[in-house]
């Protein structure tokens, strides 16, 4: 979560908001932050760290797991009016990469404000072309796109 | 949002919508719960309300407070676990 939190002024600045939640109190999660997490993040966690004791939350996400009583690595991506755009969902061992999440809010935010005209490619870093679904596109994606713009 | 008293209850976490839980029959092998709502890529976010702590307080607060903003979810298996 400490990564999440260092990430954080950069997911401000795309109007991102953030919640942690997992089966910990929010007593605990007090605990967790002046005593740990605020050695690792200047200020401490700077959002809501959600407690989630009874696993409601989990089982709505399908992210709690019953035999260990925990929840698994979870990541949603939820637009503007509710809508999920987005989910990964780790096992508990692997991290995960905060850029890749900060990559695919810009992609979700720039498809967004073209109304679905346009679609971003695989590995489409913000400032490359976009793809312009239509007619005159189909069969000729090659044109426009290749698989080496993504190993960039 | 609002601040939530810190009392000595164990408030926890609900969807808003979802039956409030039900004893089992049998209190020694409660029945697995089926999921109430499923998240799905296009579709709603169950929305839910949970206390929480944020910058040195305990607050209620729920996912509907923050639409018409983007939201990132993170769940995670515990506080002071190593990843």
């Amino acid at each position: 979560m400490s990564a999440v939190a260092d990430n954080y002024p950069e997911l401000q600045k795309l109007g991102v908001e953030v919640l942690s939640v997992s089966v910990d109190s929010h007593f605990v999660h007090k605990m967790w932050n002046d005593y740990e997490l605020c050695k690792m993040v200047d200020g401490g966690v700077p959002f809501h760290m959600v407690a989630d004791q009874a696993g409601n939350l989990g089982r709505a996400y399908g992210v709690y797991d019953e035999g260990q009583g925990v929840e698994q690595r979870g990541r949603f991506i939820i637009d503007p009016d509710g809508v999920i755009q987005a989910m990964e969902i780790l096992t508990p061992p692997v991290g995960r990469r905060v850029a890749e999440t900060v990559r695919q809010v810009q992609a979700f935010q720039r498809v967004r404000e073209s109304k679905g005209s346009e679609a971003t490619p695989a590995g489409w870093m913000p400032g490359d072309p976009t793809l312009k679904p239509g007619p005159d596109l189909v069969g000729n994606v090659w044109k426009v796109w290749k698989p080496s713009m993504e190993k960039k | 949002m609002s601040e939530l008293p810190a009392g000595c209850a164990r408030p926890t976490g609900a969807v808003i919508g979802a039956a409030p839980s039900e004893p089992t029959s049998n209190p020694e092998k409660p029945e697995p719960k089926e999921a109430l709502m499923t998240a799905r890529v296009g579709q709603k976010a169950p929305d839910f309300t949970a206390p929480a702590y944020y910058q040195g307080k305990f607050t209620n607060v729920s996912l509907s407070d923050f639409l018409g903003k983007w939201v990132l979810l993170c769940f995670y298996p515990g506080d002071f676990t190593f990843v």
